[in-house]
């Protein structure tokens, strides 16, 4: 019996790592990109439109991962397309979590009115379908980074603020919040002094969730050609073309979706890791 | 009384929000940049002939009289003229709907084989290697979304193994003679087998998209219940009556573990139908979500509208019901 929790406890301990080292991986390629890209990933050369990967016939040196339909280089746009899903995964993330998280605290705590209100607004979020509400703030929005991070904020607190709320009111019926109020606390101090600091853990693993879920909105508007710009490198607007070219180049389809499929997974298992490190139920 | 309480009280926040929905759709259509209206003119146009259009379409009046008017007609049933190809945005709309509602709820279904399938599987083999299997098929369906499990299905049987079709609804050369939109179910109450094929050919790799991590969800928590029940009493008495273990699982556990899993894929269904947007647009599957991201292309305001309109109304609707069954189901509610 023992020896089989610790068994999957190391399997569980290697899910982690292999999640983390290939973040990690990921995070240098977006910090180098102009360092380690082979070559520039906005160069077209019709005359090297769809080259093949380099194992196959057909390829030129220098383009590891083959080009696309405009003659780009695959691998170098796949690079620099790590820089956009991370900046959006960390910018996204971190304001929605605090948002989200901000709204929980307040309305798990204080309850009455706030609470009512906060309630009342995630029930008209939870009537909008995610993707169109996106699709349709960056219509309004235009197209841009900073569109793209505040379309993941507005479609996305709710995530936080009814999962921190449903904590916060946990913790707020604990004795060592009644001591600090005795002791002369007041609510604010207590708030944030008291609970916050054991609603944090749950905060961080929802945070690494909502990476992974940030990375993949970005690249869904991508894909519709709403993201950052027509030409700029991103693996929805790869993954775009590459659906379109499918039969005859599937490495442009190919790669860009292994990319996009480790990271979201590794974001995922990351945060349900950490979920469980956290949580004391299960530790 | 207490139920009855319960019941007002829900539908009375179904209106609020209803309402609420409508407040924010109108408003953020609203701040569209881009006129409308400069795009449907043709070349040439005087300013009397932008005016008398304007005045058309209420884009002259203030803003909360153009709310106040927009909002009496949607009451009415009238989501006004869609800018983009000048018909009613209802009639469009409900053209439109049955192919999506025919796409969510074969995907409800494979979702609901898969992971019954896969949680019985994993609780008649439980402690063992199948197990291990069920749990990391799980993980993995949980953590990747729809719209990467549609890439991929469209890699291995679209492309590397062609089995099925990747775009469209109906193949184009088939001649449909049926009344309605609901071409799935007319072909089955028509006995119209072929097309029926040609249907379901189009539709598995969609609904299959939709269905993978709504299967994984069902699949934990349904084998978690099961594995709480199949030690209780009557599951013993059931072993020692000479009962395989599969038919105590499947007559005795499954029946009192399946509550709190049936709970739980109302509330996923909206998410799976809102899923439905992207996965459209991947599948060039014509429906609801495929219309609403060339309405939001084409800037055409009262087709975003309406649906979204639509779509929250679907949504609202299938969270009150789930609410009502189970205020319906508990027992504390119902004897108070």
């Amino acid at each position: 019996m023992l020896d089989g929790r610790g068994a999957i406890k190391r399997r569980a301990g290697a899910r982690l790592w292999l999640s983390a080292l290939w973040l990690g991986f990921v995070a240098l390629c977006a910090i180098f990109a102009p360092l380690i890209s082979p070559q520039d990933p906005l160069a077209q050369d019709l005359m090297l439109g769809r080259l093949p990967p380099a194992w196959m016939a057909g390829s030129e040196p220098g383009f590891w991962l083959g080009t696309d339909s405009l003659g780009r280089d695959v691998l170098s746009r796949m690079i620099f397309g790590a820089r956009v899903a991370l900046t959006v995964a960390l910018l996204a993330g971190v304001v929605t979590c605090l948002v989200g998280s901000a709204l929980g605290l307040v309305a798990g705590f204080y309850r009455g009115w706030a609470d009512r209100i906060v309630g009342r607004l995630v029930d008209i979020w939870m009537a909008f379908p995610p993707v169109l509400f996106a699709i349709l703030l960056i219509a309004v929005l235009g197209t841009g980074l900073t569109s793209v991070i505040i379309a993941i904020v507005v479609i996305d607190w709710t995530r936080f603020c009814r999962v921190v709320r449903a904590e916060t009111l946990n913790q707020s019926q604990m004795d060592y919040v009644q001591s600090a109020r005795i002791a002369g606390f007041t609510r604010l101090r207590t708030l944030l002094s008291e609970i916050l600091p054991n609603v944090l853990p749950t905060m961080v693993a929802l945070l690494t969730l909502e990476m992974g879920i940030a990375v993949i909105v970005e690249a869904i508007l991508s894909f519709v050609n709403l993201s950052i710009s027509t030409d700029a490198p991103t693996w929805g607007g790869m993954i775009a073309e590459g659906r379109l070219a499918i039969h005859q180049a599937w490495w442009v389809l190919v790669f860009p979706l292994v990319a996009l499929f480790l990271t979201v997974l590794s974001f995922a298992q990351l945060g349900d890791g950490l979920r469980e490190r956290f949580d004391p139920v299960l530790r | 009384m207490q139920l009855a309480r319960t019941i007002f009280g829900r539908l009375a926040t179904t209106l609020i929000t209803l309402i609420g929905v409508a407040v924010i759709v109108f408003f953020i259509v609203r701040i569209v940049p881009g006129d409308p209206i400069a795009m449907m003119l043709p070349p040439g146009a005087t300013d009397a002939d932008i005016d008398r259009l304007r005045a058309l379409y209420g884009l002259d009046k203030s803003i909360p009289q153009q709310f106040a008017i927009w909002f009496g007609n949607v009451l009415h049933g009238d989501f006004g003229t869609s800018i983009s190809t000048r018909q009613p945005v209802l009639s469009l709309v409900l053209n439109r709907l049955p192919a999506t509602l025919e796409l969510s709820l074969v995907a409800l279904l494979i979702a609901v084989a898969l992971g019954g399938s896969l949680a019985v599987l994993g609780t008649r083999f439980r402690g063992r290697k199948a197990e291990a299997g069920v749990d990391l098929a799980n993980g993995i369906g949980l953590s990747v979304p729809d719209f990467l499990w549609g890439l991929v299905l469209i890699l291995l049987f679209g492309v590397l193994w062609p089995l099925f079709h990747i775009s469209g609804r109906v193949s184009p050369r088939l001649d449909i003679p049926f009344s309605t939109q609901f071409y799935l179910l007319e072909s089955i109450v028509t006995l119209r087998f072929d097309i029926l094929a040609d249907l379901v050919d189009h539709m598995f790799m969609p609904a299959l998209a939709l269905a993978l991590p709504l299967a994984a969800i069902i699949s934990q928590l349904l084998k978690q219940s099961l594995k709480e029940t199949v030690n209780l009493d009557y599951a013993v008495l059931a072993r020692t009556k000479g009962y395989s273990e599969t038919r105590v699982i499947l007559s005795e556990a499954l029946p009192n573990a399946v509550l709190p899993t049936l709970t739980l894929i109302g509330v996923q269904f909206t998410f799976l139908m809102g899923g439905t947007v992207i996965i459209e647009r991947l599948f060039s599957y014509e429906g609801l979500g495929n219309m609403a991201i060339d309405a939001v292309i084409n800037r055409d305001l009262p087709l975003i509208q309406g649906i979204v309109i639509l779509f929250a109304l679907m949504f609202t609707f299938v969270n009150l019901a789930v609410d009502m069954t189970y205020a319906l189901l508990n027992p504390r509610l119902r004897n108070a």
